[in-house]
């Protein structure tokens, strides 16, 4: 039976990136040149063929209007207002003592199709399909300001998925609704889509070679999930356990999160703590087994490589034990 | 009669006559047209392609520059002393002195630039953050 339910993929993969104050800010803009939009948390989350991905943005104080640029693995069906404790929740499930650090301290086509506009608070996010130089064209044009590396890595992504969401954060909306510096905006979004893998690359966009990027990224599967990379400099598991009952059910209970079991899902914590250069990867992240050197952004496959991880996967997956 | 004929024929030949005229005094300028090295250089992600290169002290060189990223981009050319000068320097756009020149996003610019010294010399961009980032290259600048 686990057997058929693993290859009827009813699978989950729930995955949540607590990242460096500059993930995902592709493009910052902001007329008084400070850059307000100090942490973006994002979360993605893989269940019978479709990934959920919620992303928040918290507002710092300050105005004018601040941008990110996040590639997608796939056309979103749905886009609209997140949970309010989700990824707070799963943090503190592995992480206690961090919950603190939440703080601020702590190929191409030549056109783009605008797939999907909408506003979510003093959010407005545009889904977008297009080769990279034709996203970061859009971004120009709509006021978007791209680091040096932004054609690069735009290129980088859009040979794996050409979809980017773009969000436009402005402040000074934020401000007249009433916001409160430290307000997160949490954005869901649901992906239809065949492999998940979580975007890495992106968190260095913009940083010098030598700066550090750190983030936290984690999985909640059915299974234990075949990752690539499994461990890399700068890329390190902290956690591997089954995920709590508790846990579960506060999740459940949060807005638009009625979809993810009860029971029965494995938590992976991963940590990056890497120099900007070195990060020129993604995540895959397959409960098959599958994940793959191509699969995580590696331009060059080495089979054998995979076939070692395919068998070691197949020999090490774990069914969680408190089912 | 004879005469008539004469000044017809003229009259038929002077436009030819002032054609070439005018092209027998384009031609120093044309002469020098000749003379003049042609380098083309690509932008992709943020580099310059190629971005060394070896010219002859004396030589008069056009650089075409195509941009092909979606962001600005500027082409540079001088010792470092000027580089160091565009890196904390305010122009937002270049073009009109020689050997420096902005590309926008997908468009193809072109500067002039006549080398009288030899020795090294730098290419570089100076957008927000693109030096730093590598966006830059070297001209060796050869004996004759």
């Amino acid at each position: 039976m686990r057997r058929l339910i693993r290859s009827l993929g009813l699978t989950l993969v729930l995955l949540v990136v607590v990242a460096s104050p500059v993930f995902a800010c592709a493009g910052l803009i902001g007329p008084n040149g400070a850059v307000n939009l100090v942490r973006t948390t994002t979360l993605a989350a893989y269940h019978n063929g479709v990934e959920h991905y919620i992303t928040a943005f918290s507002f710092q104080g300050g105005g004018g209007q601040f941008g990110s640029i996040v590639p997608l693995p796939g056309i979103p069906t749905r886009v609209e207002r997140g949970g309010d404790w989700t990824l707070q929740r799963l943090v503190r499930e592995t992480q206690p003592l961090r919950a603190a650090v939440l703080s601020p301290e702590a190929a191409a086509k030549d056109g783009v199709r605008v797939i999907l506009e909408t506003k979510i608070d003093a959010l407005e996010i545009t889904i977008l399909d297009g080769g990279g130089t034709a996203v970061g064209r859009w971004a120009r044009e709509h006021g978007f300001i791209l680091p040096p590396d932004a054609p690069e890595v735009l290129d980088f992504y859009a040979a794996r998925s050409p979809i980017f969401m773009a969000a436009r954060f402005d402040a000074d909306a934020a401000r007249q609704r009433g916001q409160q510096i430290g307000d997160g905006t949490p954005i869901h979004l649901t992906i239809p889509v065949a492999n998940p893998w979580v975007p890495l690359r992106i968190l260095a966009l913009g940083k010098n070679a030598g700066d550090v990027v750190r983030a936290d990224v984690y999985l909640l599967t059915d299974v234990t999930p075949a990752l690539w990379p499994r461990v890399r400099r700068g890329l390190s598991v902290q956690y591997s356990a089954a995920a709590s009952a508790e846990l579960l059910r506060d999740l459940r209970s949060d807005k638009g999160m009625g979809w993810m079991p009860a029971r029965g899902m494995w938590l992976t914590h991963l940590a990056i703590n890497s120099a900007a250069k070195d990060l020129t990867y993604d995540l895959a992240v397959d409960v098959s087994g599958r994940a793959t050197r191509v699969a995580a952004g590696f331009s060059v496959a080495l089979p054998f490589l995979a076939l070692l991880l395919v068998g070691a996967s197949t020999g090490t997956t774990r069914r969680r034990s408190a089912r | 009669m004879k005469t008539f004929a004469s000044m017809a024929v003229a009259m038929r030949m002077a436009p030819i006559a002032v054609t070439m005229l005018l092209i027998w005094t384009l031609l120093p300028a044309a002469g020098h047209e000749r003379g003049t090295q042609t380098i083309q250089i690509t932008i992709r992600h943020s580099r310059f392609i190629p971005a060394r290169f070896t010219v002859r002290r004396g030589a008069t060189v056009r650089f075409v520059i195509t941009n092909t990223d979606p962001i600005d981009h500027e082409f540079i050319l001088g010792d470092e002393a000027v580089q160091r000068r565009h890196e904390t320097g305010t122009e937002p756009e270049h073009g009109s002195v020689p050997g420096e020149v902005s590309v926008p996003p997908g468009m193809t610019a072109e500067t002039t630039y006549v080398f009288s010294r030899a020795g090294l010399l730098l290419i570089g961009c100076h957008a927000p953050g693109h030096y730093a980032y590598g966006m830059r290259g070297e001209v060796w600048v050869a004996q004759r």
